[in-house]
């Protein structure tokens, strides 16, 4: 999971109540654990399991995933603006390997 | 006819590889075939309601009536909900009775999200009934359900 393979879009500013929608895109094989190679050897699953936002160090959106998202996930959903603060974003998979990505958002109003 | 003219004749259409490939899937493939079965997601479905009624309404489940990539099908949940402390959407499950897997994935919210609408792109191992279940904060639960025809599989090939 090297290579920057996750990227967030959202406004870096909003209004104080204000719902801004949240992109969020990760570059992930989501291996099914279905499938064999061209030697009939078993592919091990290799999947993300959770996608986890915080907003300021609370927990406001959580994602459980499985073989059944597709790769490459992609994940849409919405926040009220609440202050000034910092949204992490934490990508988990069955590896252990984790992905972080930290966005500023400038509350006015 | 030139060198590079005969290289390109004896190379195999990319029908012909797509054909090939969804044969040798289909080959390799056979061993895993068990899918889940609707009986499989109406189990899941009391296990996660413990048993609860579920009303067919305030859910709206957006996908393509017809998929033609199982691989990755857009899927949007909508609902109905003022999403506040006191009322609010707690998780939406997506559920399916075709794919190996009958839960395919859980969303936690709040009243923190504001809305309670979320998309993401799913995979479809066959034509099948999708159900968006959803848990309010009151405990009562909802769903929506749409069936999709899936033209190319999941599962079978690349994914």
């Amino acid at each position: 999971m090297a290579l920057a393979p996750a990227r967030v879009s959202m406004p870096k500013e909003a209004k104080k109540g204000e719902i801004i929608d949240i992109k969020a895109l990760i570059r992930h094989p989501m291996e099914t654990g279905y499938r064999v190679d061209s030697v009939g050897q078993p592919i091990p699953r290799y999947i993300i399991q959770r996608f986890t936002v915080t907003y300021s160090g609370v927990e406001v959106f959580r994602m459980d995933m499985t073989q059944g998202v597709a790769a490459n996930p992609f994940i849409a959903f919405s926040t009220v603006a609440t202050g000034t603060g910092e949204l992490v974003f934490k990508w988990e998979d069955n590896r252990g390997e984790v992905v972080t990505v930290t966005k500023k958002l400038t509350v006015t109003g | 006819m030139t060198k590079s003219e005969r290289f390109f004749e004896a190379m195999p259409t990319r029908r012909d590889i797509l054909i090939g490939a969804g044969a040798a899937a289909g080959l390799v493939f056979a061993p895993h075939g068990v899918l889940a079965t609707t009986e499989m997601r109406d189990e899941v479905l009391r296990k996660l309601t413990n048993g609860a009624p579920v009303k067919d309404e305030r859910v709206t489940l957006t996908i393509p009536g017809i998929a033609e990539n199982g691989l990755s099908v857009y899927t949007t949940v909508a609902v109905e909900s003022p999403m506040t402390e006191a009322d609010h959407v707690r998780a939406i499950y997506i559920l399916s009775e075709k794919n190996p897997i009958a839960h395919l994935m859980t969303f936690h919210l709040g009243p923190r999200a504001g809305r309670a609408k979320v998309s993401t792109n799913i995979r479809l191992a066959a034509s099948q009934q999708v159900t968006a279940l959803v848990e309010m904060s009151d405990g009562t639960f909802w769903r929506d359900r749409k069936d999709v025809v899936v033209t190319i599989a999941a599962c079978i090939d690349g994914g």
